[in-house]
């Protein structure tokens, strides 16, 4: 089995990941009654004996004594760290394991990028190489950031080369925030198109998100839980937003419905890896089945269901809705419409009790409404995990690899364009040491080939697809 | 003579499982409708095969179970504890941390060569156990990374370090409609290489057992464990104990030399398929009853019309009238098209299996030209029955069954690596566009070979 540190860097990550940990020691406490660390909880948690003093503490099997999160927790500003530390999750935590600066970044990618970046890369690369001693074998890096910001955005994406050339075996998987519209930062689209940049040539695997998906996914959950039309409750514990049943009890804070749900995808991620099933699929397979070309590395992913309602028995007709919600856009979890694009890969990981003929009849059912790569028509990837979630018997993660993210990627390019055309703001980037104006054309160039590459593939969307003369042998 | 099994992968291990159970439970059971004796020397003689002795009378599966990473291995370890009738060795087990991501260029250049010393000294250690050896069947799927990169590898190994010695390979032939998006890739690899190391490859398809158990077993929500019951009770019924003759009382001792000799005359042609009859749930079991003629009328069908299975069998389809010239090429897209055979081999286990008459298996219109019917059909009868069927006939085939299949995969890996998707995965780590074209080249003789029985 295989650990794996999660990096969370900036505010909206660390919030995010502090989401999950609470999530992740719920789940675990849900499945291993007897509290014994075995490997699936070391997948993400070290078991220390806190007397020890230094680093002698860990200890590999037996009882758990206190569990600490392979995390790596870097901010540029104190206060959502310091927030952390002193909630219920502070023992969560090795307190070594910060990098933290008092200014912040300015909501400026160059600040996080070119100043923190050289300031810190030692105390980084200390952290990195300590977390990955405690690794048995480490295979991948989860790193979670938003890309509007300074830090999370700047350092975050710095912090990618780092991985890239220090360990360059281990996976790099990216969950990234993108700005939407009524973003309030106006320089999120310099800092996002500098960071996709970087997204773009050190990522294995990004995971895009974007607020004004997961806001419309919690105000519909919202519309259904008080419209009454509900003739049975919802279970609390079963809604992925909330964090109610959570593992430590802490105030629930504004974002942090939003934030469930990507601590929730992150789990179920991971699930197949740690957890038994008739099909496993391991970390490494998601890059293998989803990545056909190496720069077409962005998965628009979706969750499903988001709740459970009261009655125990689930008929089929449930596990069907189930499926059906994965490929409606209102799932998705950024902007976009999978089915009226083009796919090139997608990967379903179940949970709970569902079996192979479930999974086949719904694959059956679903794919003449949906369009696939004239390379790829069978392209699907599957996982069975017979651990369901938390309060629900059985859930749906899918995986797409689909043109439907050019619309975003366009839309980053136009925002940006418009400011750069102006020229606005830009003083505060280029006063920065390292940084000139062809970073910004760089980046924006590699956004293009890269929309480019979707243009191309959507091109043959409506071509037949035809098979191609065979090789010919003598007989 | 004893045989060795290693199973490789999520997939084989599984199986593994589920075969050895099977096994075991079959030559247990005390419906064999034969004497005392002859029940004892039946189990005696699966004993030798497939289990070896331990002090505290626990039977210990002849098997190496090889996996890269532990969590399938530790539950087949402890399914097979558990149940307390038999187990696997405690040492017969090989296991990384890390998996092979689905990626064949992993499982046969990484893991491979850096494993070899260690799971060949595990096997050798079981052969060690052996009186004698008869050979090994290894059980792997093609889709996945392990199970078909690195039992590549592995039966390169077998080949070389054990020259005299037979190897079938079980192959598990993966859902059309994917289980794995590389699937394809893997699968020409593994094919393509089998082909040049393993004596015989015995096919099982997904999708054919899968209709198996939605349309004759009635199982509502299939499972993998359903499917691979199925599996097994098809595997059993062509490796445990048949007499060695017509009118032996003894067990045959070169099951696999015996299988090879009749099914794999050239080394051109050695995918094998396998067909049961009957077959059906318990619970429909005890209200039916067959008659040999019925049951071998509905085997022959299913051989010349390329059925999965009992159901849907498509009685239109005949043998080409003797001596008539055979009407062109096989064509890949025809419906109804007749199954020419190389080889049959029928094996018939249960009551009054003395009677039954295997004539129109002799039939020459059912073979290819370059072999007689005396040596192109062999049948195996035994008394002792097989899992609880009064009676019960197994159909090993080297025949056409798999051209179309084999013309799918091919099909849709070509298209895949024309467009150079995923290739970078492989290159990655060793295996390059020259593999991948060899493996087109060989697999394409193959399917033309195939395709041009009818002459």
């Amino acid at each position: 089995m295989t650990q794996s540190v999660v990096i969370q860097v900036g505010q909206c990550g660390n919030q995010i990941g502090c989401c999950f940990w609470d999530l992740a020691l719920r789940e675990h406490a849900a499945v291993n009654q007897k509290a014994i660390y075995d490997e699936a909880i070391s997948s993400f948690f070290r078991n220390v004996d806190t007397r020890v003093v230094g680093d002698g503490g860990s200890i590999s099997k037996g009882k758990i004594r206190s569990l600490k999160a392979r995390a790596v927790l870097i901010d540029m500003e104190e206060g959502v760290v310091n927030e952390i530390l002193q909630g219920p999750l502070r023992d969560v935590f090795d307190s070594k394991q910060l990098i933290t600066d008092i200014s912040g970044s300015g909501n400026n990618w160059a600040v996080g990028h070119k100043v923190f970046g050289s300031l810190y890369q030692e105390q980084i690369l200390e952290k990195l190489r300590k977390s990955a001693e405690h690794c048995d074998c480490l295979q991948c890096f989860f790193v979670i950031h938003s890309m509007g910001g300074g830090t999370g955005s700047g350092l975050g994406t710095f912090l990618l080369k780092v991985l890239e050339d220090e360990f360059p075996e281990v996976y790099r998987f990216v969950t990234s925030v993108y700005p939407s519209g009524e973003d309030d930062v106006i320089t999120s689209p310099y800092n996002s198109m500098l960071a996709m940049k970087e997204l773009n040539e050190h990522a294995d695997c990004v995971l895009p998100i974007d607020n004004q998906s997961l806001f419309d996914i919690i105000s519909k959950i919202d519309l259904m839980v008080n419209s009454g039309k509900l003739g049975t409750a919802i279970k609390p514990k079963s809604l992925v937003t909330s964090s109610a049943g959570a593992f430590k009890k802490r105030q629930e804070k504004p974002f942090d419905a939003m934030n469930n749900i990507v601590a929730n995808l992150l789990l179920n991620l991971t699930s197949s890896a740690r957890f038994e099933g008739s099909l496993n699929m391991d970390l490494n397979e998601i890059s293998m089945n989803l990545v056909p070309f190496p720069q077409l590395h962005y998965l628009v992913s979706s969750l499903t269901p988001l709740y459970t309602l009261a009655d125990v028995n689930i008929p089929s007709r449930r596990l069907d809705q189930m499926f059906s919600d994965a490929f409606s856009k209102d799932h998705q979890l950024i902007q976009a419409d999978p089915k009226h694009s083009l796919y090139l890969a997608c990967a379903l990981m179940v949970r709970g009790n569902v079996q192979i003929s479930d999974l086949r009849r719904n694959i059956e059912r679903l794919k003449p409404s949906l369009r696939f790569v004239s390379w790829n028509q069978e392209g699907w990837k599957t996982s069975l995990c017979s651990v369901p979630p938390v309060g629900h018997s059985h859930s749906l993660l899918a995986l797409a690899n689909n043109t439907c993210v050019k619309p975003t990627f366009i839309e980053l390019r136009e925002r940006f364009t418009r400011l750069y055309k102006k020229r606005a703001h830009l003083h505060h980037y280029l006063q920065i040491e390292g940084m000139e104006e062809s970073c910004f054309t760089e980046a924006m160039s590699s956004l293009s080939a890269l929309i480019q590459e979707y243009n191309q593939l959507d091109a043959t969307k409506s071509m037949p697809a035809e098979d191609l003369p065979r090789l010919r042998v003598a007989v | 003579m004893s045989i060795v099994t290693v199973q490789l992968g999520q997939c084989g291990n599984q199986i593994g499982f589920e075969v050895f159970d099977a096994l075991f439970s079959d030559s247990h059971c005390p419906q064999g409708l034969c004497s005392k004796r002859e029940n004892e020397a039946y189990q005696a003689s699966c004993k030798e095969r497939f289990f070896s002795e331990e002090e505290n009378g626990v039977p210990i599966a002849r098997a190496v179970l090889v996996d890269m990473e532990p969590k399938v291995i530790n539950q087949t370890l402890s399914k097979a504890a558990h149940s307390g009738r038999w187990k696997y060795g405690q040492h017969s087990c090989f296991c990384q941390k890390q998996g092979s991501g689905n990626n064949w260029a992993y499982g046969y250049s990484v893991h491979g060569p850096r494993h070899e010393e260690s799971i060949m000294n595990l096997i050798q250690k079981e052969v060690e156990k052996c009186d004698s050896l008869n050979g090994f069947l290894i059980i792997m799927s093609m889709a996945g990374g392990t199970g078909s990169g690195l039992g590549a590898f592995v039966t390169q190994n077998l080949q070389d370090r054990y020259s005299n010695s037979l190897k079938m390979n079980q192959i598990i032939w993966p859902y059309g409609t994917g289980e794995v998006i590389v699937q394809n890739y893997n699968s020409i690899l593994t094919l393509s290489h089998l082909y040049r190391s393993s004596d015989a490859l015995l096919i099982h398809e997904n999708d054919a057992v899968h209709k198996i158990c939605a349309k004759l077993m009635n199982i509502k929500q299939i499972s993998f464990r359903d499917i691979n019951q199925v599996l097994a009770h098809q595997l059993g019924s062509v490796f445990q104990p048949t007499y060695s003759g017509e009118g032996s009382f003894h067990y045959r001792r070169n099951p696999l030399g015996d299988l090879m000799e009749n099914l794999v005359p050239h080394p051109e042609f050695k995918m094998l398929g396998v067909r049961n009859i009957p077959q059906m749930s318990e619970n429909s079991l005890a209200y039916s009853t067959f008659t040999w003629a019925g049951l071998l009328k509905h085997l022959r069908q299913m051989l010349i019309s390329n059925a999965k299975m009992e159901e849907g069998i498509d009685w239109q389809v005949r043998p080409p009238l003797s001596g008539l010239p055979m009407l062109g090429k096989m064509s890949l897209n025809k419906e109804f098209h007749f199954n020419t055979s190389i080889a049959n081999l029928v094996i018939l286990r249960g009551k009054d299996v003395h009677s039954a008459e295997l004539g129109a298996f002799k039939d020459p219109a059912l073979y290819t030209s370059w072999l007689e019917p005396v040596h192109a059909f062999s049948v195996w009868k035994t008394q002792r029955a097989f899992s609880k069927y009064e009676k019960s006939a197994a159909l090993v085939s080297n025949s056409q069954f798999l051209v179309k299949p084999l013309d799918m995969i091919v099909g849709k890996a070509w298209n895949m690596f024309a467009s150079k998707a995923y290739i970078h995965q492989y290159t990655k780590f060793g295996i390059e566009e020259e593999d991948f074209l060899d493996s087109f080249t060989l697999l394409e003789q193959v399917i033309a070979s195939y395709c041009n029985l009818g002459f």
